[in-house]
Parts: C-alpha cells; sequence; structure tokens
C-alpha cells in the first residue's frame, strides 16, 4: 500500500517527539525508568522512520508482533518502578516472563491458539497498567492532572494495538486499509500523549 | 537572469548535492564538536563554503572523469555530462576552479585544515577515482578515507590540531561508507557490472558483502558512539544515539538474514538519515 504525503509528515513528527523525549523528557529519573522509557520510545522513533523508509508493508514482519510488546511492557515498567515501589519486582518479573512467552510462542511453530492468548494477557495487563495507573495517580493527587495524558496515550497503544492483533488474526475489526491508513494518526496522538503527559504531569 | 539559472539548473547535478550536502554536515559537525558552545559565525561561513567548494569540486571531477561509465549504466546515463548537455571540457574547468578555490580557501583560514582538506581531494580524485575504480572493488576503502576527511578538518580546523576524537570520527564515516555505497552497489549491481566496475557483490558475491555491511555498520555505530561519549555530548543524546545505531544494527542484521531488495535500500536510506541524525547530535 502506497504510504501519503500526509502519513510521511505524521510519522516524521512522531519520530521527532520520541527523540524528544529520549534526549531531554526523561532526564533526572532513575536508571530502570530511564532505560525503560528509552525502550519504548526508541522503538517508536526506529517504528516510525522505517514505516517512512519501507512503507506499511513493513507491518507485515513477524518482528512488529514482538517490538509492539516491548512498547507497552517497558512504558508500563517504567511506571511502575517510578509510582508503586511495593509492587517493582513482581512487575520486573511478570515482564521478564511476559517478554519471553511471547518470543518462545512466536519463535515456536504452535498451531494453537496459545501464541494469541499469550500475546492478549501480556498485552492486556501492560496495556492496562498504562492506562489505569496514570488517572489513578492523577486522581488521587500523587501527580498533576495532566499525567493521566499517560493514560490516554496507554488507550491508544491499546486501541492500535488490538486493531493489529486482530488484522493479524485474520479477525479485523477495519479493513486493512483502513487500519493502515489511520495508523500513522493514532501512533502521532499516542506519542503525543506520552510526550505531553511525561512533560506536563 | 533567467539564462544564469538555467545554467545553474544544468551544472547543480554535477555536484551531487545531497551527497555534498551529507559530507558538508559532516566537516561543520566536526567543527561544532570542537567549538560549541563558541561558534564564529564567520569561521563557521568559511568552512562551509570552502569544504562545499572542494567536495563539489571533487565530485566534478569524478564525473568528469567516470563519463563514460556513467554513459553506459542505466541509473547514471541522463547526468548532463553523460548525455552530452555539459562539454566534459566545461565541468573539467569548472572541477579544477572550485577543487582550487576550496583547498586555497580552506588554506588560507588554516594550514593544517587546508592540508587535510588537500588530502582529502587527492585520496578521492587520484587515488579513489583515477587509480582504483576500474581496479579492485577496494577502492571503496580509499573513497572511504577520503569521505573521513571532511569531519576530521573540521575539527581540526576548530582545535587547531588533529587528535583522537577527529580520527575516530573519521573512522566512523570510513565504516558507515560501505554500508552507503555496498547497498547501491548491490541495487544496482547489473549497471556495474556493465560498466565492467568491480564491486563487492560481483567480487565475493552477496552474502559476504552482506556480511561486511552488516560488520561495517556496528563499527561505525560504535566509533559514533564512543566519539558522541568523549566529546562529552549530554547523556540524553547519547541515548538517542544509541537507539539510532540499534536501528542501524538492526537494518543490517535484516539484510544479512533475511535479505531482500526492500530492506537492502531501506539499509541504504537509514544510513543516510543515521549520519545525518548523529551529525546532528554531535553538534548540539
Amino acid at each position: 500500500m502506497r504510504m501519503t504525503a500526509l502519513a510521511r509528515i505524521l510519522l516524521l513528527i512522531t519520530s521527532l517527539l520520541a527523540a524528544y523525549q529520549i534526549a531531554i523528557g526523561i532526564d533526572g529519573l532513575g536508571t530502570l525508568p530511564i532505560i525503560a522509557y528509552t525502550l519504548t520510545f526508541g522503538i517508536l522513533l526506529v517504528a516510525g522512520l522505517l514505516l517512512i523508509i519501507l512503507g506499511l508493508d513493513v507491518l507485515d514482519s513477524p518482528i512488529v508482533v514482538i517490538a509492539s510488546t516491548v512498547i507497552p511492557l517497558s512504558l508500563s515498567l517504567g511506571l511502575v518502578w517510578e509510582h508503586c515501589s511495593a509492587y517493582r519486582i513482581p512487575y520486573l518479573i511478570f515482564v521478564i516472563i511476559g517478554f519471553l512467552a511471547v518470543l518462545t510462542t512466536r519463535l515456536l511453530p504452535l498451531r494453537s491458539k496459545l501464541p494469541v492468548m499469550v500475546v492478549a494477557i501480556v498485552h492486556g495487563i501492560a496495556g492496562l497498567t498504562i492506562f489505569v495507573l496514570p488517572i489513578l495517580l492523577s486522581i488521587t493527587g500523587q501527580a498533576r492532572p495532566a499525567f493521566s495524558l499517560v493514560g490516554v496515550g496507554g488507550a491508544l497503544i491499546g486501541v492500535a494495538g488490538l486493531l493489529l492483533a486482530l488484522l493479524k488474526a485474520g479477525r479485523p475489526l477495519l479493513s486493512r486499509e483502513t487500519i493502515l491508513k489511520v495508523l500513522p494518526g493514532l501512533l502521532l496522538l499516542m506519542t503525543s500523549a506520552f510526550v505531553a503527559g511525561f512533560a506536563l504531569g | 537572469m533567467n539564462a544564469a539559472f538555467a545554467k545553474l539548473r544544468l551544472y547543480w547535478p554535477l555536484t551531487k548535492s545531497l551527497q555534498t550536502a551529507l559530507l558538508l554536515s559532516t566537516g561543520l559537525a566536526g567543527y561544532m564538536s570542537a567549538r560549541c558552545p563558541v561558534l564564529h559565525w564567520y569561521d563557521l561561513l568559511g568552512l562551509g563554503l570552502s569544504l562545499f567548494m572542494a567536495i563539489a569540486g571533487s565530485t566534478i571531477l569524478n564525473m568528469w572523469y567516470d563519463r563514460d561509465i556513467d554513459s553506459v549504466m542505466n541509473r547514471t546515463h541522463h547526468r548532463p555530462l553523460a548525455d552530452g548537455r555539459v562539454s566534459p571540457n566545461d565541468a573539467l574547468r569548472l572541477g579544477l576552479v572550485l577543487s582550487a578555490l576550496g583547498v586555497g580557501s580552506a588554506g588560507l583560514m588554516d594550514p593544517l585544515y587546508g592540508l587535510i582538506v588537500l588530502a582529502g581531494l587527492f585520496f578521492d580524485v587520484v587515488v579513489y577515482t583515477l587509480w582504483l575504480k576500474r581496479r579492485t572493488c577496494w577502492s571503496i576503502l580509499w573513497g572511504g578515507i577520503s569521505g573521513g576527511m571532511p569531519i576530521l578538518a573540521g575539527r581540526a580546523f576548530g582545535l587547531g590540531t588533529v587528535d583522537g576524537i577527529g580520527v575516530l570520527l573519521a573512522l566512523a564515516v570510513l565504516f558507515w561508507i560501505p554500508t552507503h555505497i555496498l547497498t547501491f552497489s548491490m541495487r544496482y549491481q547489473d549497471d556495474y557490472s556493465a560498466a565492467g566496475i568491480p564491486t563487492f557483490p560481483s567480487t565475493y558475491g552477496l552474502p559476504v558483502t552482506r556480511a561486511a555491511i552488516a560488520v561495517s555498520s556496528v563499527v561505525a555505530a560504535l566509533c559514533i558512539s564512543a566519539a558522541g561519549v568523549l566529546i562529552g555530548v549530554e547523556w540524553g543524546f547519547v541515548r538517542l544515539l544509541a537507539v539510532l545505531s540499534a536501528g542501524l544494527l538492526l537494518m543490517a542484521i535484516a539484510s544479512t538474514f533475511r535479505p531482500s531488495e526492500r530492506v537492502n535500500f531501506g539499509l541504504f536510506k537509514y544510513a543516510s538519515v543515521y549520519m545525518l541524525s548523529a551529525m546532528i547530535l554531535l553538534s548540539i
């Protein structure tokens, strides 16, 4: 599918926002959150550039599922590590096991529904964490109201992940063309919400 | 006025503007890596003009000498010299004048800087183009060395001496160039064969070429990252550099183990974006 000039511009802005977040937006945090957020925004940055260079068909690559798993896992890990110190180690263990489970079930030639189930569980928990935690922190006054924008970004990443996952599973909610058409805009909105949430929250 | 614009439009492609701009950006980044945050606009302007003239001049001389090759290659047969829109003597004169002005002004600004610019021109025109390009695929090594000269020259101009970081930056460009050139020679392998130019793919085969690209990408990324740390670039920018380097490695690995025309040319494009981004980051 040929990419429009608008889609390229949206992806370029997404990449620049992600680059800004890596270079400036996460300064002053602890070591693990910095690594986690660098992974999150690093994947968004490189994915944006590769989509511009290689086109939207690159989404057919099997590595997309793994890369799109790392984004919510690493972002949620950073959030939990920063704001829920009591759950740091259990969540870190979940992230490592979840990632290995997705990786293994993707690499092994399994014919059951296990790979889809594993992705759904891992994405579901990480996505809910990104969506709920910032909003909860904002409501309880532990963070500024604008931090809830990170939760909005979490909701958007959930929508994008769901659309792509169902498309890959052969049960698309929208047609492939429609999904690929809205994806650059969705990625930009999501990244903008994350960056704004971290900056203003 | 219109005639002047028409002439400029005719001669401009001889400079390979994108390639010249990329090399110029490395020279400016080399200077800024040494002088930031204290920059003098007149030095920066002089550096930019002298480097532009030297790089554009040597590129025109390359194109003048290689016009016979260009005329038999599909990709290049429409170039102004290859299709006869520009006469060889005019191109030669322009190339020589620009080269002399570039090296001359560089030498007047600073003798060491001028010497490095002259070395770059010599390696590119004499060693790479006139001597080795039609004889061995290893000519790209010398093309790479000449490609590393602008950044070394820029840093030497800023510091007044050649230091280890400058050499490291030149090495980064040297090892980046195979990623750039070899992916290109893979894409246009038939063209190069038709012109009788030895390339890595035609001499050693595609798997070895892909492995060479992957290894040189790793070394280039390591050199740039090490230079960034040694220059004292802010940690945030080092993180960004590491992410962009990871993307380069990812593309190189994909090109090695899951080769395709699209991935190969994607690597070529990403390598250009990577180098430009790295130069911007080293300059901030």
